[in-house]
């Protein structure tokens, strides 16, 4: 019975994931790109509303103590050099690693010649995980912080700033959009 | 009449078939975030998967001996667990619904592509594959990605997840100016 839950438990969330990411149609290239181009706002919809919907909801389960923190180490360095190839990579492939997974399943040929990219790229990663650990990891470290912790802002303004601010931007894009069409 | 049924096709082109609004889908991942955080302790993410499974595509090359003494693979061997099952899901879920919503189709070179680069094959590939290296280097250097990162770190404030998602968009505005300006 765990053994089926281990199993189908990450399958279905995954599944559940990846379906909903080819009907936000963020599992096509074109509209990866063209987010990147500033013409198609769908990719910073998803991303949005996913992270104010999801924050306030995590929030509520961590307060009432059902769940915790899983926050990644702020290894400014390592993170803001990775952030940079990550951007260069997710323009010149038209994915991100979750997405492409999608469009492969979805027909995209160039999406699974892509994904053999990544795996050479995680084998140079382990490949020259010493080295980065020695040089880049331990520069700059400031540790699993969460942005209220060294603002000293509570997390109820920082979403209630969030859910303003997304929604009027949003909103300024969905007026834009609609004089266009 | 063929004019009208002209009109109707022109009025809901291919991409119409999927009529999910981007906000409800970004509330449903929300939503599979609460359980991802509640049910299982493990927010949604990729890479990490990709480098356990990116091991068993190194035995051939590094032996079996390398992967085993690698300090990386040490810290993240390969083994089914939570994050490769949930790997597995994801194009089982993007191919269900590309099925029932008929917007399946094979894609060698996408459009925006084809309109700046041309239909060559080998060069979408090439461009695909080297971007493909560079963005699963940097989502393993940063510690994750536009879902480990971008999405669930985002949604709990962490600094290394603004930081990614910061200087992620920054740069891809930058590199896809160049990448597209009009020659």
């Amino acid at each position: 019975m765990t053994t089926m839950l281990a199993i189908f438990g990450p399958l279905l969330m995954g599944g559940a994931f990846g379906f909903l990411l080819q009907r936000g149609k963020v599992t096509s290239c074109n509209v990866i790109e063209n987010q990147f181009r500033l013409r198609d706002f769908t990719v910073l919809k998803v991303m949005g509303t996913a992270i104010v919907v999801g924050g306030i909801g995590v929030l509520l389960l961590i307060d009432t103590g059902n769940s915790k923190y899983y926050v990644k180490d702020a290894n400014m360095l390592g993170v803001a050099l990775g952030a940079a190839l990550f951007g260069v990579g997710m323009v010149v492939y038209g994915y991100c690693p979750g997405t492409a997974l999608g469009a492969i399943a979805s027909g995209s040929i160039h999406a699974l010649v892509g994904a053999l990219g990544m795996v050479a790229g995680a084998i140079l990663y382990a490949l020259s995980f010493d080295w980065l650990k020695a040089h880049v990891l331990n520069v700059w470290t400031l540790g699993k912080v969460r942005l209220p912790d060294i603002t000293g802002i509570p997390d109820a303004v920082w979403f209630a700033a969030l859910a303003v601010g997304a929604g009027l931007f949003f909103w300024w894009i969905e007026s834009r959009e609609a004089r266009k069409a | 009449m063929t004019t009208l049924t002209h009109d109707i096709a022109r009025q809901f082109p291919r991409t119409a078939r999927i009529d999910w609004s981007p906000y409800l889908v970004g509330a449903g991942i929300g939503v599979l975030s609460w359980i991802a955080f509640a049910a299982f302790g493990d927010p949604i993410g990729v890479t990490t998967a990709y480098s356990r499974i990116a091991s068993w595509f190194a035995t051939p090359l590094i032996g079996a001996d390398g992967v085993a003494q690698n300090s990386y693979w040490k810290s993240m061997p390969l083994k089914w667990d939570y994050g490769v099952w949930f790997l597995v899901g994801i194009p089982l879920g993007a191919f269900l619904s590309a099925w029932l919503s008929g917007t399946w189709r094979l894609e060698l070179v996408p459009e925006v592509w084809e309109e700046r680069f041309g239909p060559s094959i080998i060069k979408r590939f090439a461009a695909a594959f080297l971007g493909g290296v560079v963005i699963m280097y940097g989502a393993r250097l940063a510690g994750g990605c536009t879902s480990g990162h971008g999405i669930s770190g985002g949604l709990q404030l962490a600094l290394s997840s603004w930081l990614f998602l910061a200087v992620m968009f920054a740069t891809g505005l930058a590199v896809s100016a160049l990448m597209f300006r009009k020659s």
